[in-house]
């Protein structure tokens, strides 16, 4: 079965022809299948939000091509359009973004804009204020008065009542605390698995990545410098580092053990797993250290 | 007796709403005292009043009961507001909202032209705010160029620059990549360290906590915890309980204590934690 999203030898420059020409992608290719969480780390300045927001067809690569289901999203203006629908794109600090007079009117706004009838947008703002646990009694108030937290569930709300095949988020949970970053992201994952809908999650939090997405893509300088599954990503700490990123704490833990002269695994990434191994290792006989 | 920088006297505020019953109270007689020199940490859960309180430090909220005293100073007595503003200064979540100027070193010398400063003591002063912060060779910069982490290291300077005694941070790395982080904590830490100015850092993050002298814990206006980092990290049902989690350096051995296993939780940072495994493992 072809990929949902497919980025072929995708390039972009900036101001081209001006003394600001500046090459942000070079040669990007991945591609995105069905119920896959995918997460995407990167510098400042690697070239993640613009390549972001070529999968949703908001900028035109400079050469290189996005297929949505084998299809050029350029291939003329109607299609590029249906584009924005089914591949959903939420914005760093999305709660900026909110403009309606009621939580209802906002949310609505994508699926009113797909042309749906009224019924079947009220179901779609339901159930996207289901998702991101949003109750009832908020729907008819103005999203301005609520908390920081609650503003932004109803901006991903808004993105997921247009029930996006693909649902890509720039940094969903910066800026909220441990609690309210958990629940943001059950928020995804219930999406995700409901609607077998694949997601991209860019992220400067290396745990969260960790303990969330199947495969990672890593940018750097505007290329793709490493993809694959957390354990093989993380296992090249050092290069991660070399490149403005990190691995999750716990890694750092199990590079060092293995520095003191311990057995252990070091594609060790989450705390789940690294109880496991240490369990396993004790019960398993004592090395002699 | 140590000398305090900033001390809450059963602080109370709350935002005024539309009416009296729309009131948000935030503080009910919240105390507390920050030792000059200090490095400290504030957690706590949105909306548990972190901000609220930093706000306090530098007199841009004001005390609705009790008192803030900021090096001996009233933060309602209007005639030493300057005298405050200079003595705490605040560095915020979102460098690109802290720069106002073209040039890297024009933007660090906008606060003390502001004072009044002679132009000589001003070059001193950003000269050595720069280099203090590790952007010296950025100074004929433009700003808007610059990494996340260097732009938030330059807000840092601009601040030092005022040569405040206490400088309050709150939540600077959460728009940062790993890198711009490191960076900018390492930059906290040596103002403490070497130039002996009161560190207040507001966070989410609790690897950063871990790094602070002291750590407070907050929830709903109240401090539940306060203490060294390893004797408020080790309060890990406590902290669950009002939204915050531990590092997970802490989260592992809490983990393995429930098996049985008797480490010390109060392994905190990574080499503790890897020695303190190892000593386990090989235990026979």
């Amino acid at each position: 079965m072809a990929p949902i999203l497919e980025i072929r030898s995708l390039s972009h420059v900036y101001s081209t022809g001006t003394p600001f020409e500046h090459e942000a992608l070079k040669d990007v290719s991945f591609s995105v299948e069905r119920g896959e969480f995918i997460g995407m780390i990167g510098h400042t300045g690697s070239g993640k939000s613009t390549l972001i927001q070529h999968l949703n067809g908001l900028l035109k690569p400079t050469s290189g091509s996005v297929l949505f289901h084998g299809e050029d999203i350029w291939r003329d203006v109607k299609f590029t359009r249906s584009i924005r629908f089914k591949v959903g794109l939420v914005f760093q600090y999305p709660e900026y973004q909110l403009f309606e007079e009621t939580v209802y009117r906002d949310i609505a706004f994508g699926p009113k804009n797909m042309g749906l009838t009224e019924r079947e947008i009220d179901e779609r703002v339901h159930r996207a204020a289901g998702f991101v646990g949003i109750e009832e009694e908020n729907l008819q108030k103005s999203p301005f008065d609520l908390s920081g937290g609650q503003k932004r569930r109803v901006a991903i709300a808004g993105v997921i009542a247009m029930e996006p095949e693909v649902l890509i988020l720039d940094e969903p949970t910066a800026g909220l605390d441990p609690a309210g970053r958990e629940s943001i992201l059950q928020n995804i994952r219930d999406y995700q698995a409901s609607q077998h809908a694949a997601v991209v999650m860019v992220s400067h939090s290396m745990e969260e990545i960790a303990s969330n997405v199947d495969r990672l893509i890593v940018l750097a300088d505007g290329t793709v410098a490493m993809t694959g599954k957390p354990s093989e990503v993380f296992s090249r700490a050092q290069e991660l580092i070399e490149i403005g990123l990190d691995v999750p704490e716990i890694t750092r833990v199990f590079l060092r053990l293995r520095e003191l002269g311990v057995p252990v695994d070091s594609s060790v990434f989450t705390v789940e797993q690294a109880k496991d191994a240490i369990l396993r290792l004790k019960r398993g006989g004592a090395p002699r250290a | 007796m140590e000398k305090q920088a900033i001390i809450a006297d059963k602080l109370v505020y709350a935002y005024p709403g539309q009416d009296e019953q729309d009131s948000q109270v935030v503080f009910e007689g919240l105390d507390l005292a920050i030792a000059q020199g200090s490095f400290v940490a504030i957690l706590g859960h949105n909306g548990c009043g972190k901000s609220t309180l930093a706000k306090h430090f530098n007199a841009i909220l004001l005390p609705q009961g009790g008192s803030v005293t900021v090096y001996g100073m009233d933060t309602r007595d209007e005639n030493l507001l300057l005298e405050i503003r200079r003595s705490v200064g605040m560095v915020f979540q979102n460098p690109d909202n802290q720069i106002v100027s073209n040039v890297v070193e024009e933007d660090v010398a906008f606060a003390p032209e502001n004072l009044g400063v002679p132009s000589d003591e001003i070059r001193r002063r950003v000269d050595e705010a720069l280099r203090l912060v590790g952007m010296y060779d950025y100074r004929e910069h433009a700003p808007h160029l610059l990494s996340g982490g260097q732009k938030q290291r330059i807000a840092i300077a601009g601040v030092i620059a005022m040569r405040p005694r206490c400088i309050v941070l709150d939540e600077p790395t959460a728009m940062l990549d790993p890198q711009g982080r490191r960076e900018v904590l390492a930059t906290v830490t040596k103002l403490n360290r070497e130039a002996g100015i009161t560190v207040v850092l507001i966070t989410h993050h609790m690897s950063e906590a871990a790094l602070a002298q002291r750590v407070i814990a907050m929830s709903d206006g109240r401090i539940v915890a306060d203490g060294t980092p390893k004797e408020v990290f080790t309060q890990v049902e406590l902290l669950r309980s009002v939204g915050l989690t531990v590092p997970e350096t802490t989260q592992l051995i809490y983990e393995l204590d429930r098996e049985g296993c008797g480490l010390p939780l109060d392994a905190l940072s990574v080499e503790e934690c890897a020695q303190a495994l190892r000593r386990y493992l090989a235990e026979v």
